[in-house]
């Protein structure tokens, strides 16, 4: 039997078309052996959590630096709960203040990771938290 | 069982994970394809195929628009490649069919290769009976980008497109066999560019050479303009759906509809049988260390591959050898 691979989806909610970083990540996590889906810009919570259902990934991480991710990162995972995906992992990214924070990770947003993150440690961290299900 | 109501029901989770442990290749798999296999082989599956860029997901989103349209339900299939170093894969097709995310009657899912030629992925097979079982009236099969020799669309789809664009190549590439013969439509996309003209007359020139097949169709040419002028582009589109419905009206007329199921019969059970036969010896021989004597004596030149092949079958397939 072959070994279950991880597969993550990254996603770019809102109006925001600044998708380097996202691109980066995708590339980096191809490189960490995970399958990726990207979703492309300007995309709604909704149409984000309907796509990461039909590719059953196991972690979906959010890219945003317009400023809106109160909004949009808990809107994507109370929709993956209400789709009965509450086991997608939620992470986020971007632009992110300290003080939103606490907010976020009390919606459900499991991990967040600012400019500064190295690839290196986004990566372990999702080898550590993310396992891709039985 | 369960599971297998709910994806017969559309369940659409239920479905891409049955779809996962397919490609993860967990035995629980093969057990729900048994349950869900009755219930397939309603679905019309249209093959998507041609060269990286050539404008295959764009064109599938279009299509997804227009069978919409007439009320039939839709799921997608598109395939990318995986790292031949690190196995991971960037899967980007949905990209372009994300306006239709939200549609419950469209189910869209990416399937990396993992390593199989011909440019698909070894569970797609699996993944159109999953699809078809949860009652999509068409599927959508997108290969990765192909150029010459990836032909095994053929093994699954009905009626195969294969996309071109101009400024491509010479007419020798299309009178090289491979991809060229296995087209029922041709889409020249990217029309208003220049050389589309040539292109056509390429091709017309060898269908020309081409023996007809019994009941004598033709592979159309249908040219699709720029997808940023939306009047053209649904007007090629328009044109494509008609010449899509139109094979599948020839196959039925002509009795040939069976000949491409039992070509993907054919494939299926071939498949199977490697996998019951050849696998559990492979198994047997790396488990028992005997596969690792055996690579020794052929690395000292002791033996040729055909004897220690025979020696195997002799010991394994008695009553065939």
């Amino acid at each position: 039997m072959a070994k279950r691979k991880i597969r993550v989806m990254v996603a770019k909610p809102g109006l925001d078309g600044h998708d380097r970083g996202a691109r980066v990540l995708a590339r980096c996590f191809r490189d960490a052996g995970y399958e990726v889906i990207y979703t492309g810009c300007h995309q709604t919570p909704e149409q984000i959590a309907a796509a990461a259902i039909q590719e059953d990934v196991d972690m979906v991480g959010l890219s945003c630096l317009s400023g809106a991710h109160r909004y949009l990162f808990p809107a994507v995972k109370k929709l993956l709960v209400e789709k009965g995906a509450d086991d997608i992992v939620v992470v986020g990214g971007g632009i992110i203040p300290d003080q939103d924070f606490q907010y976020l990770y009390d919606n459900g947003i499991k991990e967040i990771f600012t400019p500064g993150a190295t690839l290196e440690s986004i990566v372990k961290w999702v080898n550590e938290n993310v396992k891709p299900r039985n | 069982m369960e599971k297998t109501d709910k994806i017969r029901a559309g369940d659409v989770r239920e479905a891409s994970r049955l779809i996962r442990s397919i490609e993860d290749s967990v035995p629980e798999a093969k057990s729900a394809i048994k349950h869900i296999y009755p219930f397939t082989g309603k679905a019309q599956v249209i093959g998507i195929t041609g060269s990286p860029g050539a404008g295959k997901s764009t064109l599938v989103d279009g299509l997804i628009e227009c069978f919409r349209k007439t009320g039939k339900t839709v799921g997608v299939l598109a395939v990318d490649p995986t790292s031949p170093f690190t196995g991971g894969a960037i899967l980007g097709d949905r990209i372009r069919m994300q306006r239709h995310a939200e549609d419950a009657g469209v189910f869209v899912r990416s399937l990396a290769t993992r390593g199989a030629l011909g440019g698909l992925s070894k569970a797609v097979g699996d993944a159109i009976h999953v699809m078809d079982a949860m009652g999509k009236d068409v599927i959508l099969v997108e290969t990765v980008g192909s150029g010459q020799q990836e032909v095994e669309i053929i093994n699954h789809a009905h009626t195969v497109l294969v996309v071109l664009i101009p400024g491509m190549g010479d007419e020798i590439q299309a009178i090289k066999a491979g991809i060229m013969e296995i087209a029922d439509v041709f889409v020249i996309n990217k029309a208003d560019r220049e050389g589309s003209g040539k292109l056509q007359r390429e091709i017309m020139a060898m269908l020309d050479m081409s023996p007809i097949p019994a009941g004598g169709w033709r592979p159309p040419i249908v040219k699709i303009g720029n997808a940023f002028d939306p009047a053209e582009f649904e007007k090629g589109l328009e044109e494509l759906t008609t010449k899509i419905l139109d094979h599948r009206e020839y196959l039925i007329n002509h009795n040939l509809l069976g000949d491409r199921i039992r070509r993907k019969r054919t494939h299926e059970l071939n498949e199977a049988l490697r996998e019951a036969i050849l696998e559990p010896v492979l198994n047997l021989l790396v488990s028992s260390g005997e596969l690792d004597r055996m690579l020794d004596r052929l690395q000292k030149k002791e033996v040729d591959p055909y004897t220690l092949a025979e020696e195997v079958a002799k010991k394994h397939l008695t009553g065939c050898v």
